[in-house]
């Protein structure tokens, strides 16, 4: 088989899907670990915040993907962060003015959506080399998949944390919240906790082979 | 918010509100760079130095955007500033330890997007900080960031001589370490009259 030019490669469902699962920013590459770990102490909290980060990196991913003949090699970097506090502006401005009880909630974490490695990564590793498109298909599967990443955490930190999902009580009056898990230690434990899963599902696979073969 | 004391701040900054353990500022770098003490410790320091300079300079920056009204602009200026200081550290190092600029890496740039360099930035805009409260909090996120990171980088140095199950090695595990030691943070709570 020929190897096509990479830029060249069809969209195709792995394009979109790369991002969800496969490298999957919370569970396999470990990325943009800051702001997932502080916002993530209620499920509306996650989602919300994994939509606004969707947002930034799709649109950012987009314009940079336009421009990527135009921009120097040498200052790409610094275009790319200009770009994206740009998008972050934007969306700190329209939280504030849809809701301020969700502004309050995530705080400085909004504006801190310039620094997740998620989107610059994706500027650097992707969009600066695809269509348009392309760029744009593969950003919202990352997306997708970091709003997955944090609506696993922020719902088992909400369900132990305070006995609730989305504000509705779910094991009545005589629950003992497990206050831990909304202070900050909980989000390492649960991340933690997700990422073992994680590896134990990826090597129990493995393990059957070796008993076979063994 | 903008009357507490300068060791109020210092303290809370270093240890109630330590930015790795208890604000989750700056993961990347603490889970990236603390496999090893010795390269640990200059990290930190170099972080420091940025934020202390990024801090000096979000200060001023934000006088001038008041007085011209570009308060948003103040994303971007404040991101610039930072990736310059970074740019000046990084030559600085390439200058006089290269072997400490080899052995730092990929991990020198991205101080840029080491969320608590810009944290620092953007908290002390938020809590109208004057200028000396300004100093004492960057000063106290760095050296709290430093310290956090020698600790997790003695005890992974330490985990590297014991027998861990393959399947709990790697992030898993420095993941659950750092929740240990941010639990153990949690012991400071009250110290320093913050809260």
């Amino acid at each position: 088989m020929s190897l096509p030019i990479k830029a060249d490669e069809p969209i195709t469902m792995d394009t979109f899907m790369e991002g969800v699962w496969r490298q999957n920013p919370v569970f396999v590459m470990v990325l943009g670990m800051c702001p997932t770990l502080a916002v993530t102490v209620s499920a509306v909290n996650a989602l919300s915040m994994g939509v606004a980060t969707t947002f930034v990196l799709v649109c950012s991913c987009f314009l940079v993907s336009l421009m990527r003949k135009l921009i120097p090699k040498e200052v790409r970097i610094a275009t790319y962060i200009v770009i994206i506090a740009t998008f972050v502006t934007l969306v700190d401005y329209l939280i504030q003015a849809v809701s301020l009880a969700l502004y309050d909630a995530l705080g400085a974490f909004i504006q801190l959506i310039v620094v997740n490695c998620i989107i610059l990564g994706r500027a650097e590793a992707h969009a600066s080399k695809n269509p348009p498109f392309k760029a744009v298909i593969n950003a919202l599967g990352m997306g997708i998949g970091f709003i997955i990443g944090l609506f696993a955490l922020g719902g088992v930190r909400e369900i132990l944390g305070a006995g609730k999902l989305f504000g509705v009580s779910l094991f009545g009056p005589d629950f003992q919240p497990w206050v831990v898990m909304v202070l900050p230690p909980g989000g390492f434990f649960v991340l933690g906790g997700w990422l073992l899963l994680f590896a134990w599902l990826r090597n129990k696979p493995a393990k059957a082979e070796e008993h076979t073969h063994g | 918010m903008g009357n507490e004391s300068l060791s109020q701040i210092f303290i809370g900054t270093l240890l109630t509100n330590n930015f790795v353990l208890a604000m989750f500022l700056g993961l990347c770098p603490f889970l990236g760079v603390s496999g090893r003490l010795n390269t640990a410790f200059p990290m930190g320091v170099a972080t420091t130095f940025v934020m202390l300079v990024a801090s000096l300079c979000a200060y001023g920056l934000n006088l001038l955007l008041g007085y011209f009204h570009l308060e948003f602009l103040r994303l971007i200026s404040y991101i610039v500033v930072i990736a310059s200081s970074v740019q000046l550290v990084e030559m600085v190092l390439k200058k006089y330890s290269p072997a400490l600029f080899r052995a730092l890496g990929i991990y020198l740039p991205l101080i840029t997007t080491n969320c608590a360099v810009l944290g620092v930035a953007l908290f002390q805009t938020a809590r109208e900080y004057n200028f000396s409260q300004s100093l004492v909090f960057s000063f106290g996120g760095g050296a709290g960031f430093t310290l956090a990171l020698v600790l997790m980088a003695s005890l992974r140095e330490r985990l590297q001589l014991a027998n861990v199950p393959t399947l709990v090695q790697g992030t898993a595990m420095s993941l659950i370490l750092a929740g240990i030691l941010s639990l153990s943070f949690m012991g400071f709570a009250g110290l320093g009259g913050g809260e």
